[in-house]
């Protein structure tokens, strides 16, 4: 009622009012998004030719290849975001932002590569799963990203949440050489030179490698695309951790004034 | 007092601690005695055990390890005794370095109870000049388990479902001390006719694993436990 208390039922500031992640930017970029996936699917799937040896699986490398190669680049993105984090003089969350973002998209990319590779052993090599050295690592590699997801959810504030995964994001680049050294030291001795070479063909027909061009650059966008969105979605999520509970204690102050 | 100085001083504290409580022979021994028990249920055939003997070691020494590592960070954010180190302005790489030798010397302990487990429950034979290779492979291997354990250790400490966080972050990280310590082993032993020059490359592995990791958590373990409330 009286003059002191009208500031509580003021507008709410206008960091909350966002609706959307989305920008003309992201637009843009989403339009092109699906309109290389379109072409990735007709080239993959349509123009390009049947392998002579795979026949018709190695189609299923138009998505592999470029998952799998984006899956790594977003670890990339991770442990040098986290660097930025740790190392800057500002500690800027934005970092610890993009580097979640990265790493929760480059487990899916990671998962689908895995799948999609297997489909493809199951049809080429006769099994879904072989103990090759680059397998393993991706395998554990994958484990050890949910494990850093993980550590991202323990909660506390967002800067603790930030100093944490930054560690671990930076213990991977430690951990990841180490990890594939062992493995390909454990497998070349104890297995005859493998035949089973996962890159598949090395003399590429040109169609086939233009489709396998056409599916890095759709990969590519999608990673840039789904990086922006769900990193202004986890500042979002900050805003709502910090000021929701006061807007909901002033929204409740103001219904009985 | 000089960082050495104090890591042994953390060092004393918990292996004084355990040998008061008696977690390590009490409980953890046992647990571990089990495991290679039940892993011979598992796999059944006698000859099948001998060859796979210097696996199950190591596998039984990375599940009883997570216990440890529970109970080394358990002791210190149940009564806030890590807050109190912190405010008593202990220098965090001597607490890690602490921790790190304490857990390892209760690792080698186990490891050694787990090597004459096999020996006995196995049929797993020790030939007299597989020892040095097996005792080197036991003190790296160690090192770096106790390392990595000591760090996630800390990462995980004093925060709600760190006992299902902590398997999770640790066992994809210590993979590299399993494949390299069980070859050193096989190779000390002898098993399947691996001769014993094969295992020394996999000690260089296992150095620079306990190095690598050494360094780096000794890095990462300030900035860890001053955000673990």
């Amino acid at each position: 009622m009286t003059a002191a208390t009208t500031p509580t039922t003021a507008p709410v500031e206008p960091a909350l009012r966002v609706r959307s992640s989305g920008t003309m930017a992201t637009r843009t970029l989403g339009i092109a998004t699906i309109v290389t996936m379109g072409w990735l699917v007709a080239f993959g799937l349509g123009f390009s030719p049947a392998d002579r040896d795979q026949r018709d699986a190695v189609r299923i490398l138009y998505m592999h290849v470029p998952t799998a190669w984006l899956a790594y680049l977003a670890f990339v993105v991770t442990a040098v975001s986290s660097a930025m984090y740790l190392f800057g003089k500002k500690h800027s969350l934005g970092f610890d932002r993009v580097a979640g973002a990265s790493a929760e998209i480059g487990v899916v990319f990671m998962a689908l590569t895995l799948v999609t590779g297997m489909l493809w052993g199951k049809l080429t090599w006769g099994v879904y799963w072989q103990w090759d050295a680059r397998l393993t690592t991706t395998a554990l590699l994958f484990v050890s990203y949910i494990g850093y997801l993980a550590v991202r959810g323990l909660g506390g504030t967002h800067d603790q949440r930030a100093k944490r995964s930054a560690v671990i994001g930076l213990l991977a680049v430690i951990e990841i050489p180490l990890v594939h050294f062992s493995v390909r030291m454990w497998r070349s001795l104890h297995q005859e030179a493998s035949v089973l070479d996962s890159d598949g063909d090395v003399d590429m027909d040109g169609l086939m490698l233009f489709s396998l061009f056409v599916g890095v650059v759709a990969f590519t966008l999608l990673y840039v695309w789904l990086l922006l969105h769900r990193s202004r979605v986890i500042a979002m999520e900050d805003l709502l951790d910090d000021q929701g509970l006061d807007r909901a204690l002033d929204q409740r102050r103001a219904e009985f004034l | 007092m000089s960082r050495w100085r104090i890591a042994r001083l953390v060092a004393g504290k918990d292996l004084r601690i355990e040998r008061r409580s008696r977690v390590l022979t009490n409980q953890v021994l046992p647990f571990a005695g089990v495991t290679m028990v039940m892993f011979a249920f598992a796999l059944d055939a006698s000859n099948v055990l001998e060859r796979v003997a210097p696996g199950l070691i190591w596998l039984a020494t990375l599940f009883s390890m997570l216990v440890l590592v529970q109970r080394s960070f358990a002791i210190e954010s149940d009564d806030g005794a890590l807050d109190a180190l912190r405010v008593a302005g202990v220098d965090p790489v001597a607490i890690y370095w602490g921790k790190s030798i304490a857990l390892a010397v209760q690792l080698a302990a186990l490891e050694i109870v787990l090597l004459i487990a096999a020996v006995l429950l196995y049929g797993a034979e020790v030939p007299l000049g597989g020892i040095v290779l097996l005792a080197t492979t036991l003190v790296t291997a160690t090192c770096g388990l106790a390392c990595v354990g000591t760090l996630y250790g800390g990462l995980t400490a004093g925060f709600t479902g760190r006992e299902t966080l902590l398997p999770l972050l640790v066992l994809p990280v210590v993979a590299p001390v399993l494949i390299g310590a069980t070859r050193a082993v096989e190779s000390a032993l002898g098993t399947d006719g691996v001769a014993l020059s094969e295992g020394w490359p996999w000690i260089g592995l296992l150095a620079v694993f306990a190095v690598a990791f050494g360094a780096g958590g000794a890095l990462a373990f300030g900035p860890l436990i001053e955000e673990a409330t």
